[in-house]
């Protein structure tokens, strides 16, 4: 079996590493994923081209020989990246693609109504889309993030091929030296699974604070109602004023 | 450094062998994963809670853990308790039986769209059951479950790579190998370029697909 100190000294940190890639490609994954899926509903063509070609190429890629291709490729352009953020590179990139799907389609699934409230307002695209179609996308977009983000940590068990030291780097290096092949496998495969839990049951909390958002009392809503009424009786009182005169 | 396309050229072979080799991988897989991923889906259905508890439970918990893990998992711990497989044949299981839990959570879905009415036809028809299955339900679930398990399809095909980590000369393997011989990176670029050739005409094919069945 394992010897405690090969656990110490190889498979906590391995432990903590794959949690470190999760989080950091899940954080540049989400600015990528919110990127795109906005450019990909652009005003202007050129913008709406290119987040395409993006999604298209970034979602038709395999993970796996982007990572080879950033690890070893890239090196001889010019451009030296350290393996764990070769990984996180090839991870963020992928899933990022990955999300914008989610992202265009939760606010293309806003009712188109309300989207023309926010115009009837006058209310900038800016506007519109954090007070108006955010707020009621981003509970629909909540359950297939999770979803993802399961996907991509079970997706940081490549980053082991380009020498990222994570959890099953440590197994494979364990192997290597001892044949134990069964507890070592075993143990990795329930890692990942309860690490898996621990971020479906963390994305079940934020999950319910998402939907209790839309549920809640207008005058509990500070943000859109508030500015909305506001609004409004800004319009009134500049309509009401051009029929007195 | 600059792009030399004699090495191309060199690896355009080898090439070849993997292309023909990842094609394999994602056929025999993609029929490994529909045809177990029904039994899933039905077994998960069943009244029996010993059928339908372990297959829930095993189904959840390969669903959960990473394919690569999966595959050292039966390529170096599965020889110690029964027969010792090629790199290949252990890559296609593995990338079939991962799969295998996807599209059953596909069936699942499709057979749940099917209205009830339709089972309460087939009972009041006293059909047995697998006749209700066969020409009742399954029929009305296809076409729901097209598109979806199409893009699973395509999905394996980006995660065929992972075979060459076990040391299958896949697209991948070939350039891998390639690479550390010449000391050149032209193999993997190409590779890369090829998955993108692959799966561009693949979706554009499953959304064309999708808007003419699912309606």
């Amino acid at each position: 079996m394992m010897s405690s100190e090969f656990f110490t000294t190889w498979f906590l940190p391995g432990i903590w590493i794959t949690i470190q890639v999760t989080l950091y490609s899940a954080a540049l994954g989400a600015v990528i994923a919110f990127g795109i899926g906005l450019a990909r509903d652009s005003r202007f063509w050129i913008v709406r081209f290119l987040a395409g070609v993006y999604f298209e190429i970034f979602r038709g890629m395999s993970a796996l020989v982007l990572m080879f291709w950033m690890f070893f490729a890239l090196p001889f352009f010019g451009w030296q990246l350290v393996p764990m953020w070769a990984g996180v590179s090839a991870l963020g990139l992928t899933y990022g693609a990955y999300g914008s799907e989610i992202v265009r389609g939760s606010l293309a699934a806003v009712a188109p109504a309300q989207k023309e409230a926010g115009i009837a307002l006058n209310f900038t695209r800016w506007q519109r889309l954090r007070l108006i179609e955010m707020p009621q996308a981003w509970p629909e977009m909540v359950p297939p993030f999770n979803n993802l983000l399961v996907e991509l940590l079970k997706g940081t068990a490549l980053v082991s091929v380009i020498t990222v030291a994570d959890m099953t780097f440590a197994g494979n290096l364990l192997r290597l030296g001892t044949n134990e092949t069964t507890p070592i496998y075993t143990l990795l495969l329930v890692l990942y699974f309860v690490l898996a839990f621990l971020i479906t049951r963390g994305m079940r909390l934020v999950e319910r604070k998402a939907k209790a958002g839309i549920g809640q009392q207008p005058e509990k809503r500070g943000g859109i109602t508030a500015k909305l009424s506001a609004r409004g009786e800004a319009l009134q009182a500049s309509t009401g004023s051009a029929g007195g005169k | 450094m600059n792009w030399d396309w004699q090495v191309v050229d060199d690896f355009m072979p080898r090439f070849w062998d993997g292309v023909l080799v990842t094609l394999q991988a994602l056929a025999i897989g993609t029929l490994i994963a529909f045809a177990l991923g029904l039994v899933w889906a039905m077994a998960q259905r069943s009244t029996l809670v010993w059928v339908r508890w372990p297959v829930i439970a095993f189904t959840e918990f390969i669903r959960n853990t990473p394919l690569l893990v999966q595959l050292f998992f039966l390529f170096y711990v599965v020889p110690n308790f029964g027969p010792s497989m090629s790199p290949l044949t252990t890559g296609i299981i593995g990338l079939g039986l991962h799969y295998s839990t996807y599209t059953a959570e596909v069936y699942r879905a499709g057979i749940d769209g099917v209205p009830v009415g339709q089972w309460e036809a087939a009972t009041a028809l006293n059909l047995p059951k697998g006749r209700t299955w066969r020409a009742v339900i399954l029929p009305q679930a296809i076409r729901r479950v097209v598109p979806p398990l199409g893009n699973y399809v395509v999905a394996m095909l980006k995660d065929s790579p992972m075979i060459a980590t076990i040391g299958a000369f896949d697209m991948l393997g070939e350039a891998q190998a390639f690479s550390n011989e010449t000391f050149t990176t032209e193999a993997i670029t190409v590779v890369g370029v090829a998955f993108i050739v692959i799966a561009y005409p693949a979706s554009l094919l499953i959304r064309a697909l999708e808007r003419r069945l699912v309606r």
